[in-house]
Protein backbone atom coordinates (compact mmCIF):
# COMPACT_ATOMS: atom_id res chain seq x y z
CA UNK A 1 0.00 0.00 0.00
CA UNK A 2 1.54 3.63 -0.92
CA UNK A 3 1.34 6.80 1.18
CA UNK A 4 -2.01 7.79 -0.36
CA UNK A 5 -3.97 5.31 0.80
CA UNK A 6 -2.81 5.77 4.32
CA UNK A 7 -4.25 8.80 4.66
CA UNK A 8 -7.76 7.43 3.39
CA UNK A 9 -7.68 4.05 5.18
CA UNK A 10 -11.19 3.32 4.40
CA UNK A 11 -11.30 5.47 0.81
CA UNK A 12 -13.66 3.85 -1.06
CA UNK A 13 -11.54 2.80 -5.00
CA UNK A 14 -13.79 4.41 -6.48
CA UNK A 15 -17.17 7.38 -5.53
CA UNK A 16 -19.12 8.85 -8.29
CA UNK A 17 -21.66 11.83 -7.12
CA UNK A 18 -23.85 13.10 -9.85
CA UNK A 19 -22.34 12.80 -12.76
CA UNK A 20 -24.22 13.44 -16.01
CA UNK A 21 -22.91 13.64 -19.67
CA UNK A 22 -24.36 15.21 -22.32
CA UNK A 23 -23.66 15.36 -26.09
CA UNK A 24 -25.49 18.46 -28.00
CA UNK A 25 -28.27 18.86 -24.98
CA UNK A 26 -29.28 15.42 -24.84
CA UNK A 27 -28.14 13.82 -21.31
CA UNK A 28 -26.23 10.52 -22.27
CA UNK A 29 -25.77 9.61 -18.53
CA UNK A 30 -27.67 11.27 -16.26
CA UNK A 31 -27.30 12.05 -12.40
CA UNK A 32 -25.07 8.72 -11.97
CA UNK A 33 -23.37 8.42 -8.57
CA UNK A 34 -22.32 4.84 -7.04
CA UNK A 35 -19.66 3.86 -5.04
CA UNK A 36 -17.59 0.73 -5.82
CA UNK A 37 -16.17 -1.62 -2.60
CA UNK A 38 -12.42 -2.52 -2.27
CA UNK A 39 -11.55 -6.11 -4.23
CA UNK A 40 -14.81 -6.75 -6.04
CA UNK A 41 -15.46 -7.86 -9.81
CA UNK A 42 -18.36 -5.34 -10.65
CA UNK A 43 -19.86 -5.43 -13.59
CA UNK A 44 -21.64 -2.18 -15.56
CA UNK A 45 -24.09 -3.75 -17.66
CA UNK A 46 -27.30 -1.98 -19.74
CA UNK A 47 -29.13 -2.18 -22.77
CA UNK A 48 -27.16 -0.69 -26.10
CA UNK A 49 -27.23 2.74 -25.57
CA UNK A 50 -27.61 2.98 -22.46
CA UNK A 51 -24.29 4.98 -22.26
CA UNK A 52 -21.81 2.65 -20.31
CA UNK A 53 -19.04 3.04 -22.38
CA UNK A 54 -19.55 6.73 -22.06
CA UNK A 55 -19.94 6.41 -17.97
CA UNK A 56 -16.48 4.84 -18.32
CA UNK A 57 -14.77 7.08 -20.10
CA UNK A 58 -16.32 10.19 -18.29
CA UNK A 59 -14.99 8.84 -15.01
CA UNK A 60 -11.75 9.15 -16.55
CA UNK A 61 -12.26 12.35 -17.69
CA UNK A 62 -11.54 11.07 -21.77
CA UNK A 63 -15.29 12.83 -22.73
CA UNK A 64 -16.28 16.22 -20.81
CA UNK A 65 -19.03 15.79 -18.24
CA UNK A 66 -20.95 18.54 -17.43
CA UNK A 67 -21.96 17.92 -13.83
CA UNK A 68 -20.44 15.61 -11.07
CA UNK A 69 -17.64 14.05 -8.96
CA UNK A 70 -15.06 11.38 -9.18
CA UNK A 71 -12.79 10.50 -6.31
CA UNK A 72 -10.48 7.85 -6.47
CA UNK A 73 -9.01 6.32 -3.14
CA UNK A 74 -10.45 9.34 -1.89
CA UNK A 75 -8.15 11.84 -4.24
CA UNK A 76 -9.09 12.80 -7.45
CA UNK A 77 -8.02 11.01 -10.91
CA UNK A 78 -5.57 13.01 -11.37
CA UNK A 79 -3.47 12.50 -8.56
CA UNK A 80 -4.67 8.84 -8.41
CA UNK A 81 -3.74 8.32 -11.71
CA UNK A 82 -1.03 6.11 -11.73
CA UNK A 83 -3.49 3.63 -9.33
CA UNK A 84 -6.07 3.22 -12.28
CA UNK A 85 -5.91 0.77 -15.41
CA UNK A 86 -7.65 1.20 -18.30
CA UNK A 87 -8.52 -1.64 -21.00
CA UNK A 88 -10.49 0.95 -23.97
CA UNK A 89 -12.53 -1.09 -26.62
CA UNK A 90 -10.83 -3.29 -29.04
CA UNK A 91 -11.64 -1.37 -31.91
CA UNK A 92 -10.72 1.87 -30.40
CA UNK A 93 -7.15 1.75 -32.27
CA UNK A 94 -6.05 1.17 -35.76
CA UNK A 95 -4.58 -2.31 -35.18
CA UNK A 96 -2.60 -1.70 -38.77
CA UNK A 97 -0.37 0.32 -36.76
CA UNK A 98 3.87 -0.52 -37.24
CA UNK A 99 4.34 -2.29 -34.34
CA UNK A 100 4.30 -5.34 -32.10
CA UNK A 101 2.45 -7.44 -29.40
CA UNK A 102 5.40 -6.86 -26.97
CA UNK A 103 5.59 -3.22 -27.99
CA UNK A 104 2.05 -2.17 -27.08
CA UNK A 105 2.29 -4.35 -23.64
CA UNK A 106 5.12 -2.15 -22.96
CA UNK A 107 2.96 0.80 -23.19
CA UNK A 108 1.78 0.33 -20.38
CA UNK A 109 4.89 1.23 -18.22
CA UNK A 110 4.92 4.70 -20.18
CA UNK A 111 3.45 6.33 -17.38
CA UNK A 112 5.81 4.64 -14.98
CA UNK A 113 8.54 5.96 -17.10
CA UNK A 114 8.47 9.17 -17.30
CA UNK A 115 9.77 11.72 -20.22
CA UNK A 116 11.93 10.70 -22.78
CA UNK A 117 12.87 7.79 -21.08
CA UNK A 118 13.25 4.64 -23.00
CA UNK A 119 11.65 1.39 -22.19
CA UNK A 120 14.90 -1.08 -21.08
CA UNK A 121 15.47 -4.49 -20.10
CA UNK A 122 12.99 -4.03 -16.61
CA UNK A 123 10.21 -3.37 -18.83
CA UNK A 124 10.98 -5.84 -21.08
CA UNK A 125 10.90 -9.10 -18.99
CA UNK A 126 7.82 -7.58 -17.20
CA UNK A 127 5.86 -7.03 -20.47
CA UNK A 128 7.23 -10.69 -21.41
CA UNK A 129 6.00 -12.25 -17.98
CA UNK A 130 2.92 -10.41 -18.56
CA UNK A 131 2.54 -11.25 -22.53
CA UNK A 132 2.86 -15.17 -20.79
CA UNK A 133 0.16 -14.52 -18.07
CA UNK A 134 -2.41 -13.80 -20.93
CA UNK A 135 -1.27 -17.13 -22.92
CA UNK A 136 0.39 -14.96 -25.57
CA UNK A 137 4.06 -15.32 -24.63
CA UNK A 138 4.39 -16.77 -28.16
CA UNK A 139 3.05 -14.09 -29.73
CA UNK A 140 5.39 -11.03 -28.25
CA UNK A 141 7.13 -10.55 -31.57
CA UNK A 142 4.06 -10.83 -34.03
CA UNK A 143 2.96 -7.57 -35.95
CA UNK A 144 -0.21 -6.63 -34.14
CA UNK A 145 -2.71 -6.80 -37.26
CA UNK A 146 -1.85 -10.20 -37.69
CA UNK A 147 -3.71 -11.49 -34.53
CA UNK A 148 -7.11 -12.76 -33.86
CA UNK A 149 -9.26 -10.26 -32.06
CA UNK A 150 -9.17 -12.31 -28.86
CA UNK A 151 -5.51 -12.38 -29.52
CA UNK A 152 -5.83 -8.87 -29.84
CA UNK A 153 -8.16 -8.00 -26.55
CA UNK A 154 -5.07 -10.10 -24.32
CA UNK A 155 -2.56 -7.90 -25.77
CA UNK A 156 -5.10 -4.98 -24.02
CA UNK A 157 -4.86 -6.63 -21.05
CA UNK A 158 -1.60 -7.31 -20.49
CA UNK A 159 -0.61 -3.58 -20.98
CA UNK A 160 -3.32 -3.02 -18.37
CA UNK A 161 -2.10 -5.64 -15.91
CA UNK A 162 2.00 -4.40 -16.40
CA UNK A 163 0.20 -0.69 -15.47
CA UNK A 164 0.44 -2.39 -11.64
CA UNK A 165 -2.60 -0.66 -10.88
CA UNK A 166 -5.05 -1.11 -8.01
CA UNK A 167 -8.25 -0.30 -9.74
CA UNK A 168 -9.11 -1.34 -13.54
CA UNK A 169 -11.75 -0.41 -15.85
CA UNK A 170 -12.39 -2.34 -18.73
CA UNK A 171 -14.60 -1.04 -21.96
CA UNK A 172 -16.65 -4.93 -22.91
CA UNK A 173 -13.25 -7.13 -22.85
CA UNK A 174 -15.22 -10.16 -23.86
CA UNK A 175 -17.06 -8.64 -26.80
CA UNK A 176 -16.26 -10.90 -29.82
CA UNK A 177 -13.33 -12.80 -28.18
CA UNK A 178 -13.27 -16.43 -28.63
CA UNK A 179 -13.94 -18.97 -25.79
CA UNK A 180 -10.06 -19.27 -25.23
CA UNK A 181 -9.66 -15.93 -24.56
CA UNK A 182 -12.92 -15.79 -22.48
CA UNK A 183 -11.41 -18.58 -20.17
CA UNK A 184 -7.88 -16.12 -19.66
CA UNK A 185 -9.59 -13.19 -18.77
CA UNK A 186 -11.67 -14.89 -16.53
CA UNK A 187 -8.50 -16.47 -14.67
CA UNK A 188 -7.01 -13.08 -14.74
CA UNK A 189 -10.36 -11.29 -13.50
CA UNK A 190 -9.77 -14.14 -10.53
CA UNK A 191 -6.61 -13.28 -9.99
CA UNK A 192 -6.75 -9.62 -9.79
CA UNK A 193 -9.83 -10.18 -7.55
CA UNK A 194 -7.16 -12.53 -5.46
CA UNK A 195 -4.71 -9.65 -5.16
CA UNK A 196 -7.05 -7.35 -3.43
CA UNK A 197 -7.56 -5.41 -6.95
CA UNK A 198 -11.11 -3.62 -7.97
CA UNK A 199 -12.31 -3.91 -11.53
CA UNK A 200 -15.05 -2.49 -13.09
CA UNK A 201 -15.82 -3.99 -16.49
CA UNK A 202 -18.83 -3.28 -19.33
CA UNK A 203 -20.53 -6.21 -20.18
CA UNK A 204 -23.23 -7.62 -22.48
CA UNK A 205 -23.42 -11.15 -21.41
CA UNK A 206 -26.33 -11.26 -18.94
CA UNK A 207 -26.29 -15.16 -18.74
CA UNK A 208 -22.51 -14.88 -17.49
CA UNK A 209 -22.96 -12.02 -15.22
CA UNK A 210 -24.01 -14.55 -12.22
CA UNK A 211 -21.12 -16.55 -12.42
CA UNK A 212 -18.25 -13.30 -13.25
CA UNK A 213 -18.78 -10.70 -10.95
CA UNK A 214 -19.48 -10.37 -7.30
CA UNK A 215 -21.30 -6.68 -8.08
CA UNK A 216 -23.56 -5.07 -10.25
CA UNK A 217 -24.00 -2.04 -11.71
CA UNK A 218 -27.33 -1.57 -13.65
CA UNK A 219 -27.25 1.76 -15.87
CA UNK A 220 -30.00 3.07 -18.67
CA UNK A 221 -28.97 6.56 -18.54
CA UNK A 222 -29.76 7.09 -15.02
CA UNK A 223 -28.49 4.00 -12.41
CA UNK A 224 -31.47 1.92 -12.00
CA UNK A 225 -29.53 0.07 -9.27
CA UNK A 226 -25.94 -1.19 -7.60
CA UNK A 227 -25.05 -3.79 -5.23
CA UNK A 228 -23.78 -7.08 -4.58
CA UNK A 229 -24.78 -9.77 -7.75
CA UNK A 230 -27.00 -11.69 -5.81
CA UNK A 231 -29.47 -9.01 -4.14
CA UNK A 232 -29.44 -6.83 -7.29
CA UNK A 233 -29.19 -9.02 -10.50
CA UNK A 234 -32.58 -9.48 -10.08
CA UNK A 235 -35.37 -10.12 -12.93
CA UNK A 236 -37.62 -7.22 -11.44
CA UNK A 237 -34.79 -4.74 -11.58
CA UNK A 238 -33.46 -5.98 -15.10
CA UNK A 239 -36.89 -5.50 -16.39
CA UNK A 240 -36.44 -1.87 -15.08
CA UNK A 241 -33.36 -1.35 -16.60
CA UNK A 242 -34.23 -3.39 -20.07
CA UNK A 243 -37.39 -2.47 -20.13
CA UNK A 244 -39.22 -4.61 -22.79
CA UNK A 245 -35.84 -5.38 -24.65
CA UNK A 246 -35.58 -8.37 -22.15
CA UNK A 247 -36.77 -11.82 -22.54
CA UNK A 248 -36.91 -14.30 -19.69
CA UNK A 249 -36.05 -17.88 -21.07
CA UNK A 250 -36.92 -20.65 -18.91
CA UNK A 251 -34.38 -23.56 -20.01
CA UNK A 252 -33.30 -27.14 -17.88
CA UNK A 253 -35.69 -25.48 -14.67
CA UNK A 254 -33.01 -22.61 -14.34
CA UNK A 255 -34.17 -18.92 -15.51
CA UNK A 256 -31.74 -17.36 -18.15
CA UNK A 257 -31.83 -14.04 -18.21
CA UNK A 258 -31.53 -12.87 -22.37
CA UNK A 259 -30.70 -8.86 -23.22
CA UNK A 260 -31.63 -7.57 -26.89
CA UNK B 1 26.31 11.87 -65.34
CA UNK B 2 29.32 11.46 -64.08
CA UNK B 3 30.14 14.34 -65.01
CA UNK B 4 27.58 16.43 -63.97
CA UNK B 5 27.42 14.97 -60.74
CA UNK B 6 30.83 15.88 -60.12
CA UNK B 7 29.75 19.47 -61.13
CA UNK B 8 27.52 19.78 -58.78
CA UNK B 9 29.53 18.72 -55.88
CA UNK B 10 32.72 20.99 -57.03
CA UNK B 11 30.35 23.95 -57.15
CA UNK B 12 29.81 25.11 -52.91
CA UNK B 13 26.81 26.39 -53.71
CA UNK B 14 24.78 24.04 -55.39
CA UNK B 15 26.61 21.66 -52.74
CA UNK B 16 25.13 23.46 -49.82
CA UNK B 17 21.40 23.44 -51.39
CA UNK B 18 21.74 19.78 -52.05
CA UNK B 19 22.98 19.13 -48.04
CA UNK B 20 19.89 21.33 -47.12
CA UNK B 21 17.48 19.89 -49.79
CA UNK B 22 18.39 16.44 -47.98
CA UNK B 23 17.71 17.16 -44.56
CA UNK B 24 14.84 18.55 -45.75
CA UNK B 25 13.45 15.31 -47.05
CA UNK B 26 15.02 13.51 -44.21
CA UNK B 27 13.39 15.83 -41.25
CA UNK B 28 9.90 16.24 -43.47
CA UNK B 29 9.93 12.17 -43.51
CA UNK B 30 10.53 11.59 -40.13
CA UNK B 31 7.62 13.94 -38.74
CA UNK B 32 5.14 13.32 -41.73
CA UNK B 33 5.35 9.57 -40.37
CA UNK B 34 3.69 10.34 -37.22
CA UNK B 35 0.49 12.36 -39.08
CA UNK B 36 0.60 9.37 -41.62
CA UNK B 37 -0.41 7.04 -39.03
CA UNK B 38 -2.65 9.54 -37.16
CA UNK B 39 -4.65 9.56 -40.48
CA UNK B 40 -4.02 13.59 -40.44
CA UNK B 41 -1.84 14.06 -43.85
CA UNK B 42 -4.47 16.17 -45.36
CA UNK B 43 -3.66 18.91 -42.45
CA UNK B 44 -0.05 18.73 -43.50
CA UNK B 45 -1.62 19.81 -47.08
CA UNK B 46 -3.91 22.77 -45.20
CA UNK B 47 -0.76 24.14 -43.31
CA UNK B 48 1.13 24.39 -46.66
CA UNK B 49 -1.71 26.22 -48.28
CA UNK B 50 -2.15 28.28 -45.53
CA UNK B 51 1.17 29.22 -45.53
CA UNK B 52 1.04 31.63 -48.53
CA UNK B 53 -0.20 34.53 -47.35
CA UNK B 54 1.76 34.11 -43.82
CA UNK B 55 4.28 34.22 -46.11
CA UNK B 56 3.59 37.35 -48.27
CA UNK B 57 2.01 39.12 -44.74
CA UNK B 58 5.73 38.72 -43.61
CA UNK B 59 7.24 40.23 -46.88
CA UNK B 60 4.66 43.31 -46.95
CA UNK B 61 5.70 44.06 -43.23
CA UNK B 62 8.92 43.50 -43.69
CA UNK B 63 10.29 44.96 -47.36
CA UNK B 64 12.80 42.19 -47.53
CA UNK B 65 12.63 38.33 -48.42
CA UNK B 66 14.13 36.37 -45.85
CA UNK B 67 13.25 32.85 -44.86
CA UNK B 68 13.54 33.10 -41.31
CA UNK B 69 10.67 35.72 -41.14
CA UNK B 70 8.84 33.68 -43.80
CA UNK B 71 9.26 30.49 -41.74
CA UNK B 72 7.49 32.83 -38.38
CA UNK B 73 4.33 34.06 -41.14
CA UNK B 74 3.94 30.57 -42.16
CA UNK B 75 4.01 29.37 -39.07
CA UNK B 76 1.26 31.81 -37.34
CA UNK B 77 -0.97 31.71 -40.78
CA UNK B 78 -0.91 27.65 -40.51
CA UNK B 79 -1.85 27.93 -36.91
CA UNK B 80 -4.63 30.26 -37.73
CA UNK B 81 -5.75 27.81 -40.33
CA UNK B 82 -5.69 24.89 -37.71
CA UNK B 83 -7.48 27.04 -35.56
CA UNK B 84 -10.14 27.26 -38.19
CA UNK B 85 -10.15 24.10 -39.10
CA UNK B 86 -11.35 22.87 -35.60
CA UNK B 87 -13.39 25.87 -34.85
CA UNK B 88 -15.62 24.82 -37.91
CA UNK B 89 -15.49 21.12 -37.25
CA UNK B 90 -16.20 21.67 -33.46
CA UNK B 91 -19.09 24.08 -33.83
CA UNK B 92 -20.89 23.10 -37.00
CA UNK B 93 -21.49 19.52 -37.82
CA UNK B 94 -18.90 19.89 -41.27
CA UNK B 95 -16.64 17.24 -41.11
CA UNK B 96 -12.71 17.88 -40.49
CA UNK B 97 -12.29 16.49 -44.05
CA UNK B 98 -14.83 19.37 -45.73
CA UNK B 99 -13.61 21.78 -43.00
CA UNK B 100 -9.47 21.33 -44.10
CA UNK B 101 -11.26 21.88 -47.80
CA UNK B 102 -12.79 24.84 -47.07
CA UNK B 103 -9.71 26.69 -44.80
CA UNK B 104 -7.40 25.09 -47.24
CA UNK B 105 -8.69 26.80 -50.64
CA UNK B 106 -9.69 30.07 -48.69
CA UNK B 107 -6.54 30.63 -47.52
CA UNK B 108 -4.47 29.63 -50.50
CA UNK B 109 -7.04 32.08 -52.77
CA UNK B 110 -6.29 35.14 -50.42
CA UNK B 111 -2.68 34.26 -50.65
CA UNK B 112 -3.05 34.43 -54.27
CA UNK B 113 -4.73 38.07 -54.26
CA UNK B 114 -1.43 39.24 -51.86
CA UNK B 115 1.19 37.92 -54.29
CA UNK B 116 -0.22 39.07 -57.04
CA UNK B 117 -0.59 42.72 -55.45
CA UNK B 118 3.31 42.42 -54.27
CA UNK B 119 4.02 41.08 -57.66
CA UNK B 120 2.24 44.23 -59.29
CA UNK B 121 4.27 46.85 -56.58
CA UNK B 122 7.42 48.42 -56.96
CA UNK B 123 9.98 46.29 -54.94
CA UNK B 124 7.77 42.75 -55.41
CA UNK B 125 8.76 42.45 -59.00
CA UNK B 126 12.38 41.50 -57.98
CA UNK B 127 10.84 39.68 -54.98
CA UNK B 128 10.68 36.16 -56.36
CA UNK B 129 7.99 35.49 -54.30
CA UNK B 130 6.30 34.08 -57.18
CA UNK B 131 9.25 31.10 -56.75
CA UNK B 132 7.28 30.42 -53.07
CA UNK B 133 4.56 28.38 -55.47
CA UNK B 134 6.55 25.52 -56.65
CA UNK B 135 9.81 26.10 -55.02
CA UNK B 136 13.33 26.96 -56.21
CA UNK B 137 16.13 25.40 -54.16
CA UNK B 138 18.50 27.57 -56.74
CA UNK B 139 17.40 30.38 -55.11
CA UNK B 140 18.17 29.98 -51.78
CA UNK B 141 21.64 31.72 -50.11
CA UNK B 142 24.03 30.15 -47.66
CA UNK B 143 21.72 31.55 -44.86
CA UNK B 144 18.32 30.06 -46.37
CA UNK B 145 20.35 26.54 -46.43
CA UNK B 146 21.53 26.56 -42.65
CA UNK B 147 17.82 27.81 -41.85
CA UNK B 148 16.53 24.41 -43.32
CA UNK B 149 19.59 22.93 -41.17
CA UNK B 150 18.41 23.79 -38.30
CA UNK B 151 14.61 23.20 -38.25
CA UNK B 152 15.71 19.59 -40.20
CA UNK B 153 17.84 19.00 -37.14
CA UNK B 154 14.92 20.10 -35.03
CA UNK B 155 12.30 18.10 -36.25
CA UNK B 156 14.71 14.65 -36.34
CA UNK B 157 15.90 15.86 -32.61
CA UNK B 158 12.27 15.85 -31.08
CA UNK B 159 11.24 13.16 -32.55
CA UNK B 160 13.75 11.02 -31.39
CA UNK B 161 13.37 12.58 -28.09
CA UNK B 162 9.25 12.48 -28.07
CA UNK B 163 9.23 9.32 -30.01
CA UNK B 164 7.43 6.90 -27.61
CA UNK B 165 4.97 9.81 -26.59
CA UNK B 166 4.50 10.73 -30.24
CA UNK B 167 3.98 6.82 -30.87
CA UNK B 168 1.37 6.33 -27.99
CA UNK B 169 -0.57 9.15 -29.40
CA UNK B 170 -0.51 7.93 -32.69
CA UNK B 171 -1.51 4.63 -31.84
CA UNK B 172 -4.08 5.44 -28.90
CA UNK B 173 -4.72 8.85 -27.49
CA UNK B 174 -7.10 7.65 -25.01
CA UNK B 175 -4.61 5.00 -23.19
CA UNK B 176 -2.22 8.04 -23.45
CA UNK B 177 -4.47 10.49 -21.86
CA UNK B 178 -5.40 7.58 -19.32
CA UNK B 179 -1.74 7.36 -17.95
CA UNK B 180 -1.45 10.87 -18.01
CA UNK B 181 0.30 12.27 -20.66
CA UNK B 182 -0.83 15.75 -21.61
CA UNK B 183 -2.28 15.00 -25.03
CA UNK B 184 -3.31 17.94 -26.07
CA UNK B 185 -0.07 19.48 -25.24
CA UNK B 186 1.36 16.68 -27.57
CA UNK B 187 -0.80 16.71 -30.49
CA UNK B 188 0.01 20.46 -30.36
CA UNK B 189 3.88 20.27 -30.31
CA UNK B 190 3.61 18.12 -33.37
CA UNK B 191 1.32 20.27 -35.21
CA UNK B 192 4.03 22.57 -34.64
CA UNK B 193 6.92 20.67 -35.80
CA UNK B 194 4.39 20.02 -39.06
CA UNK B 195 4.04 23.70 -39.55
CA UNK B 196 7.65 24.10 -38.75
CA UNK B 197 8.73 21.18 -41.19
CA UNK B 198 6.08 22.65 -44.09
CA UNK B 199 7.11 26.20 -43.33
CA UNK B 200 10.94 25.35 -44.17
CA UNK B 201 10.21 23.38 -47.05
CA UNK B 202 8.09 26.29 -48.66
CA UNK B 203 11.49 28.24 -50.36
CA UNK B 204 12.90 24.66 -51.56
CA UNK B 205 9.36 22.89 -52.61
CA UNK B 206 6.75 25.51 -52.82
CA UNK B 207 3.52 26.18 -50.88
CA UNK B 208 1.65 23.61 -53.45
CA UNK B 209 3.71 20.63 -53.22
CA UNK B 210 5.59 20.98 -50.17
CA UNK B 211 3.28 18.39 -48.15
CA UNK B 212 3.56 15.62 -50.71
CA UNK B 213 7.03 15.26 -48.64
CA UNK B 214 5.09 14.78 -45.36
CA UNK B 215 2.98 12.49 -46.96
CA UNK B 216 4.56 10.43 -49.70
CA UNK B 217 7.74 9.12 -48.06
CA UNK B 218 6.08 8.30 -44.91
CA UNK B 219 3.43 5.81 -47.03
CA UNK B 220 6.11 4.32 -49.37
CA UNK B 221 8.04 3.61 -45.86
CA UNK B 222 5.11 1.59 -44.52
CA UNK B 223 5.32 -0.66 -46.76
CA UNK B 224 8.85 -2.14 -45.88
CA UNK B 225 8.46 -2.72 -42.32
CA UNK B 226 6.39 -3.40 -39.38
CA UNK B 227 8.18 -1.48 -37.04
CA UNK B 228 7.53 2.10 -36.44
CA UNK B 229 11.72 2.82 -35.84
CA UNK B 230 12.33 1.38 -39.08
CA UNK B 231 9.38 3.17 -40.73
CA UNK B 232 10.60 6.49 -39.59
CA UNK B 233 14.01 5.73 -40.95
CA UNK B 234 12.87 4.93 -44.25
CA UNK B 235 10.55 7.87 -44.15
CA UNK B 236 13.59 9.48 -43.85
CA UNK B 237 15.44 7.99 -46.44
CA UNK B 238 12.99 8.25 -49.29
CA UNK B 239 12.38 12.00 -48.44
CA UNK B 240 16.50 12.43 -48.28
CA UNK B 241 16.33 10.73 -51.62
CA UNK B 242 13.25 12.88 -53.20
CA UNK B 243 14.56 16.62 -52.07
CA UNK B 244 18.13 15.04 -53.09
CA UNK B 245 16.85 14.44 -56.55
CA UNK B 246 14.76 17.35 -56.66
CA UNK B 247 17.44 19.82 -56.18
CA UNK B 248 19.97 18.25 -58.60
CA UNK B 249 17.73 17.92 -61.12
CA UNK B 250 16.32 21.37 -61.16
CA UNK B 251 19.76 22.85 -61.18
CA UNK B 252 20.37 20.99 -64.45
CA UNK B 253 18.34 23.37 -66.41
CA UNK B 254 16.91 27.04 -66.09
CA UNK B 255 13.86 26.99 -64.55
CA UNK B 256 12.84 23.92 -63.92
CA UNK B 257 10.89 24.25 -60.47
CA UNK B 258 12.34 21.94 -57.37
CA UNK B 259 9.00 21.60 -56.14
CA UNK B 260 7.31 18.94 -59.04
CA UNK B 261 11.15 16.92 -59.35
CA UNK B 262 11.28 16.55 -55.64
CA UNK B 263 7.52 15.41 -55.63
CA UNK B 264 7.62 12.98 -59.10
CA UNK B 265 11.43 11.12 -57.72
CA UNK B 266 8.88 10.61 -53.92
CA UNK B 267 5.97 8.94 -56.05
CA UNK B 268 8.10 7.22 -58.02
CA UNK B 269 9.53 5.26 -54.60
CA UNK B 270 6.39 5.22 -53.35
CA UNK B 271 5.41 3.27 -56.56
CA UNK B 272 8.34 0.75 -56.00
CA UNK B 273 7.57 0.21 -52.47
CA UNK B 274 3.95 -0.13 -53.71
CA UNK B 275 4.77 -2.95 -56.14
CA UNK B 276 8.41 -4.27 -55.07
CA UNK B 277 8.34 -4.28 -51.13
CA UNK B 278 8.79 -7.66 -49.83
CA UNK B 279 5.75 -8.67 -47.40
CA UNK B 280 3.42 -5.81 -48.26
CA UNK B 281 3.78 -5.27 -51.78
CA UNK B 282 1.52 -6.24 -54.69
CA UNK B 283 4.32 -8.38 -56.40
CA UNK B 284 5.55 -10.25 -53.18
CA UNK B 285 1.25 -10.80 -51.96
CA UNK B 286 0.71 -11.62 -55.82
CA UNK B 287 3.36 -13.89 -55.61
CA UNK B 288 2.03 -15.19 -52.37
CA UNK B 289 -1.01 -15.88 -53.73
CA UNK B 290 0.46 -18.09 -56.72
CA UNK B 291 2.33 -20.37 -54.04
CA UNK B 292 -0.85 -20.64 -52.00
CA UNK B 293 -2.82 -22.06 -55.30
CA UNK B 294 -0.26 -23.80 -56.35
CA UNK B 295 -0.04 -25.43 -53.19
CA UNK B 296 -3.68 -26.38 -52.30
CA UNK B 297 -3.96 -27.55 -56.33
CA UNK B 298 -1.14 -29.82 -55.82
CA UNK B 299 -2.41 -31.67 -52.56
CA UNK B 300 -5.98 -31.43 -53.69
CA UNK B 301 -4.98 -33.81 -56.83
CA UNK B 302 -2.85 -36.01 -54.52
CA UNK B 303 -6.05 -36.59 -52.60
CA UNK B 304 -8.08 -37.13 -55.51
CA UNK B 305 -5.48 -39.50 -57.26
CA UNK B 306 -5.26 -41.29 -53.62
CA UNK B 307 -8.99 -41.65 -53.85
CA UNK B 308 -8.95 -42.59 -57.60
CA UNK B 309 -6.64 -45.32 -56.49
CA UNK B 310 -8.38 -47.19 -53.43
CA UNK B 311 -6.55 -44.71 -51.22
CA UNK B 312 -3.49 -47.07 -51.23
CA UNK B 313 -0.45 -45.20 -52.44
CA UNK B 314 2.11 -47.51 -54.62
Amino acid sequence: MNKQSEQHPSAAPLKVSGITVAYQKKAVVENVSFTLPEGRLVALIGPNGAGKSTLLKATLGLVPSIAGEVSIYGDTYKKMRSRVGYVPQRESVDWDFPTDALDVVMMGRYGHLGWIKRPGRREKELAMSTLEKVGMADFAQRQISQLSGGQQQRVFLARALVQEADLYFMDEPFAGVDAATEKAIIALLGELKAAGKTVLVVHHDLSTVEEYFDHVLLLNKKLIAAGPTETTFTPELLHETYGGKLAIVSSNGREALVGE
Amino acid sequence: MLDWLISLWSDPNTRWILLGCTLLGLGSGVIGSFTFLRRESLLGDTLAHAALPGVCIAFMLGEVKSVSLFLIGALLAGIAAVLCVSAISRWTRIKPDAAMGIVLTFFFGIGTVMLTHIQHSGSGSQSGLDKYLFGQAAAMVTGDVYTLMGVSVLLILAAMLLFKEFKLISFDPGFARGIGLPVGLLEHTMLILTTVAVAAGIQAVGVVLVAALLITPAAAARYWTDRLPAMLAFAGLFGAISGASGAAISTLGEGIPTGPVTVLAATLLFAVSLLFAPGRGLAAKALRHRALKADYARTANTGALEAAEGGSRK
